[in-house]
């Protein structure tokens, strides 16, 4: 499939069904963008396992870490993974030996290996590169409006008010801006060599 | 549930508001206060580090703002938005994210007289050099690209003529100096013109104008659109390097593609101060409700006056470019299909005096000092918003001293012409 952009209803659908979620490369330094998206993650109610193998012993907002996803020894829904593009293909065929299969890989923000997404998708696994979890969650649910961030989406519905642990409702009108003409030429001029 | 495309009035109405969560109010509450209570020293922690969603104090942000920033960004088709003072307060916040001392830009000559001020005498004193070019020949943006050109700075329709810029052929000059584009799109709005679609990485707006539409508030606007790679080359350092007032944060790594726009709230607002009112805020956002409605009118109206008075005696040209035959008739056909705007110039046989002379006779037409208010506005710019231009340049940027321009407000269009008849007689 195409990874330049995606229609808001697979990424709705991907954060609305997981609910493990295992963040290969998460920190235990609180200024990192790894620890507050797990933090936010955890916060909204997911089942948050950090995996990072320099840091066994110690854990994270209560979460032992543990040193590579063999070692988690139960299923889970998707891995998180917080490394640079370069890193991602090892964690993929990790993943791939995994059973039962986890259903999403899921590369950040920053983060894209077409190569080990073509990989986990001929073996079932949705994908979704270049993207931050805790930015598609706080979009889709507009919690991120408070940034003014444009989160594509409208509701008529009474706002809820965002408390820790509380999932909150992905299941707006989407605006479809997923596919606007500029995050496609963004998308593009980043591929283009200039 | 299938996605939904909702139609550009639709979203004016409805991006970025929600029912309150605690009092189910449907019109966005004016939140007039200074600041926001922390849950508790974790949480007043994540926010400050920028590891949270959510508010602080009202010089970063507020929510009634942030319901006219979701708004803007939906309507300009952008991934995030910062809403600020004044249209002057945006192009500074802007400019900052980009420029260090030593650096240039390129702007458009045809621009808003006070925005050749700001360039010209402000931003030189911070050392941001701007350099001049003609929106009516592209090869003098070519030219003026030196490896310190840092962004190009454009309007969509200009101010005070009225005429239509060329955004693809100047977005092609930017993407190959390597630099952003933004664009003034005040004179359009983007029910006309949305400069993101043509190319713009960042649109800025006075909200003063049309989508205020009352003549009301102040307020300005910057919306990112998230196209620009900012950390390709070590040009950008405010988006790409390690921030020290936040931890060594790196804003574009974190943040994506509304990177630009959090750059402006969190290095740019909350530095340099001018945050808008809540109350600002809450009149513009009422006022954008019905933009669509009141741009079609406008138009309309602009159309009417224009024939008008091109047809008429005293008249020696009226500058419009929704008229058949004018000069950017044909880029207006291209950019701007549902109207020119409802902004422009004309000059009168009788030169100087006969303007001034016009001005003093319009019994509904008002003479102040802006535009894009629900009345119909007059002004003689090369002795006001232009009048710090030397001759010469009040040519270039479209205000000879024979020029009046018109700002057609919504009230019936007969009314107008009978009133500009009237006073072209006297
Ligand atoms: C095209 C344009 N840009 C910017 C501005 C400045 O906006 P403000 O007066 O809100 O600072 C104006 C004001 O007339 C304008 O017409």
């Amino acid at each position: 499939m195409n990874h330049d952009t995606y229609a808001d209803n697979y990424i709705r659908e991907i954060l609305n069904g997981v609910k493990s979620i295992a963040m290969v490369g998460a920190s235990p330094v609180n200024v990192r963008p790894s620890y507050f998206a797990f933090k936010y993650l955890a916060q909204r109610g997911y089942d948050m396992i950090p995996v990072n193998p320099g840091h066994v012993g110690k854990s994270l907002l209560d979460k032992p870490f543990v040193g590579s996803l063999r070692e988690i020894g139960r299923p889970i829904d998707m891995i998180d993974i917080f490394r640079n593009s370069s890193h991602i293909m090892p964690v993929v065929d990790e993943a791939l030996q995994l059973m039962p299969l986890p259903k999403v890989i899921w590369m950040q923000l920053g983060a894209r290996d077409d190569a080990a997404a073509e990989k986990a998708e001929a073996a079932g696994i949705k994908v979704v590169m270049n993207r931050c979890p805790k930015i598609e969650y706080g979009r889709l649910s507009s919690e991120i409006s408070w940034m003014g961030v444009n989160s594509r989406t409208l509701s008529s519905k009474r706002a809820p008010m965002p408390t820790q642990g509380m999932r909150l409702s992905l299941n707006r009108m989407s605006v479809g801006g997923g596919e606007t003409t500029a995050s496609d030429r963004a998308a593009k001029n980043k591929n283009d060599p200039t | 549930m299938t996605d939904r495309l909702p139609g550009f009035s639709t979203l004016a109405v409805h991006a970025g508001a929600q029912p309150d969560p605690t009092t189910g109010a449907r019109a966005t509450p004016i939140y007039q206060t200074t600041s926001f209570v922390f849950n508790d020293a974790d949480h007043a922690a994540s926010l400050f580090g920028l590891q949270a969603f959510g508010n602080i104090y009202t010089r970063i942000g507020n929510p009634t703002q942030a319901v006219l920033e979701e708004r803007v960004a939906a309507l300009e088709g952008g991934t995030a938005a910062l809403a600020v003072a004044s249209g002057h307060a945006a192009q500074v916040v802007v400019l900052q994210q980009l420029l260090k001392p030593g650096d240039e830009f390129i702007a458009a000559r045809k621009l808003y007289g006070g925005s050749i001020n700001q360039f010209t005498h402000a931003f030189k004193s911070f050392g941001w050099n701007v350099v001049w070019a003609d929106p009516d020949e592209i090869s003098s943006f070519e030219r003026a690209v030196t490896p310190h050109t840092k962004a190009i700075f454009i309007e969509s329709i200009a101010n005070p003529s009225g005429s239509i810029t060329d955004i693809e052929a100047i977005a092609a000059v930017a993407r190959k100096a390597g630099v952003p584009l933004i664009v003034d799109n005040t004179l359009a709005s983007p029910y006309l013109i949305r400069p993101i679609d043509h190319g713009a990485d960042i649109v800025v707006h006075s909200l003063t104008k049309f989508l205020g539409g009352h003549g009301n508030s102040l307020g300005g606007i910057i919306v990112d659109a998230g196209t620009f790679d900012w950390s390709k080359d070590n040009k950008y350092p405010m988006l790409s390097e390690p921030r020290p007032e936040y931890h060594g944060i790196k804003i574009q790594e974190t943040f994506g593609n509304f990177a630009f726009a959090i750059a402006c709230r969190v290095l740019g607002l909350r530095d340099l101060g001018p945050a808008i009112s809540p109350f600002n805020a809450f009149m513009i956002l009422t006022g954008i409700e019905t933009l669509p409605l009141r741009m079609q009118k406008h138009c309309e109206n602009a159309k009417a006056v224009a024939e008008f008075l091109s047809g008429h005696r005293a008249v020696a040209a009226v500058n419009y470019a929704g008229l058949a035959g004018d000069k950017y008739n044909n880029l207006a056909r291209k950019y701007a299909p549902k109207g020119a705007g409802a902004v422009f110039t004309f000059s009168l046989k009788g030169g100087y005096d006969a303007g001034v002379n016009l001005v003093s006779n319009l019994k509904l037409f008002s003479h102040l000092a802006n535009v894009g208010d629900t009345r119909s506005l007059v002004i003689h710019p090369a002795s006001t918003t232009h009048s710090q231009l030397d001759d010469a340049a009040k040519v270039k940027s479209g205000a000879a001293p024979d020029v009046v321009r018109l700002s057609i407000g919504i009230e019936d269009k007969e009314d107008l012409i009978a009133d500009l008849d009237q006073a072209l007689s006297a």
